[in-house]
């Protein structure tokens, strides 16, 4: 069961583990230098969908996929997914996913939706709420920018301090085992820090103050932090780049 | 450690890299000279096929919106707007581009609702505020010729 340990510290001592996990990215993605580790790179970033909104969520749909496969799961065995991405009612989610028939949660965490998802389908195992849990986030560079920027096509120039939004889908299923293999151990979930940055094309110091005001000790090494609303996940070994989506 | 906004504000900018500007001012103003110079040209050959000058004029303008329209619509206009920033937005071009690139990027959504709506949400404020400048500029000059 889940037991508040410190002030903001949570374990979760059934110590839920990573089963699988798979990434679906767009081209430019792809063509980084993390592009070997990807399961599945689109060659057009429109994924031969007439929408942007409809790639994004076939995006997730392709990473829930590949992440059940490579687990040898069936969307059967698993008993919740939480799922969010950056758009509006998180239809990239709830489109991209209905198919699968799993119970589902829609978040919004922007940058840290992969962190919340890891954190609640951890929680859902340990609870026992939930025998596997999948945790699923994406965005896409095009459906973000009309969401939040300007159209497109729309010229004019970035500021140097403007940011690209990922255009890729990652997901993790979660849940109990035998095996020796990665797994969340306790978690923090961090507050609101508003240092009155008010440039849309300044991202990132808009999401680093929450680094600069709250910093728990790391217990291990290999700690993984996602910026936005701090949430740390340690005891999180695997390699960072399969979680940064 | 504790930190107030100001000096936040303070180390923000201190890591912010700054944009170029010099070389977009350079940028801005051979680009934005260049496609005066192109209305210019145009003007002058509407002017030798016979148009009078107001006529030419005219052209000019719907010619250049024209060319803009089909960059913007083969996504062209925002990769030579990245080079050169205000020399595309001040001319009449920019304006045609801020019309044209919601009615692109909205299509999705639908002809009425998507393209129709959503057409102005960039350049909407330029003719709220341009047309209602223009109303108090007559005010001003109606009241200055009651003087006369």
């Amino acid at each position: 069961m889940p037991e508040r340990i410190g002030k903001y510290t949570v374990a979760t001592p059934s110590h839920p583990k990573i089963l699988s996990y798979a990434a679906a990215v767009g081209k430019k993605e792809g063509d980084g230098p993390l592009g070997a580790q990807f399961d599945y790179i689109a060659e057009d970033t429109t994924l031969g969908q007439p929408s942007w909104e409809r790639a994004e969520s076939l995006l997730q749909k392709t990473a829930v996929q590949l992440a059940l496969k490579k687990g040898y799961l069936e969307p059967d065995d698993i008993d919740i997914m939480y799922a969010g991405d950056l758009l509006n009612q998180c239809i990239g989610s709830t489109f991209g996913l209905k198919d699968f028939g799993i119970p589902f949660v829609g978040l919004f965490g922007a940058c840290s939706t992969m962190a919340l998802s890891l954190i609640n389908a951890a929680l859902a195992v340990d609870s026992q709420a939930a025998n596997k849990a999948i945790a699923v986030t994406s965005s896409h560079f095009c459906s973000a920018e009309r969401q939040f920027r300007q159209p497109l096509d729309y010229g004019g120039q970035r500021t140097p301090t403007s940011q690209w939004t990922v255009t890729g889908s990652g997901a993790v299923c979660v849940g109990k085992s035998d095996e020796d293999c990665v797994y969340i151990e306790d978690y923090i979930i961090g507050k609101t820090v508003d240092m009155g940055i008010t440039d849309a094309n300044n991202m990132g110091a808009a999401m680093a103050p929450d680094d600069v005001k709250i910093r728990p000790y790391p217990r291990h090494e290999g700690m993984v932090f996602f910026y936005t609303q701090i949430q740390y996940l340690r005891g999180f070994r695997a390699l960072f780049k399969d979680f940064l989506m | 450690m504790n930190i107030t906004k100001k000096d936040y504000d303070k180390m923000t900018k201190k890591a912010s890299p700054p944009s170029p500007k010099i070389k977009n001012s350079l940028c801005a103003f051979f680009f934005g000279g260049a496609v005066c110079t192109f209305g210019q040209l145009l003007l002058n050959v509407y002017m030798n096929l016979g148009a009078d000058k107001d006529t030419a004029k005219t052209l000019v303008s719907v010619t250049l919106i024209f060319i803009t329209a089909v960059l913007t619509a083969f996504h062209l206009y925002d990769k030579y707007a990245k080079v050169a920033g205000a020399g595309s937005l001040v001319p009449i071009t920019g304006f045609a581009n801020a019309m044209v690139s919601p009615s692109v990027e909205f299509k999705a959504e639908g002809q009425i609702l998507g393209i129709g709506v959503k057409m102005f949400t960039v350049a909407g404020p330029v003719i709220v505020y341009g047309t209602f400048a223009s109303v108090v500029y007559g005010v001003v000059l109606w009241i200055i010729s009651t003087f006369k």
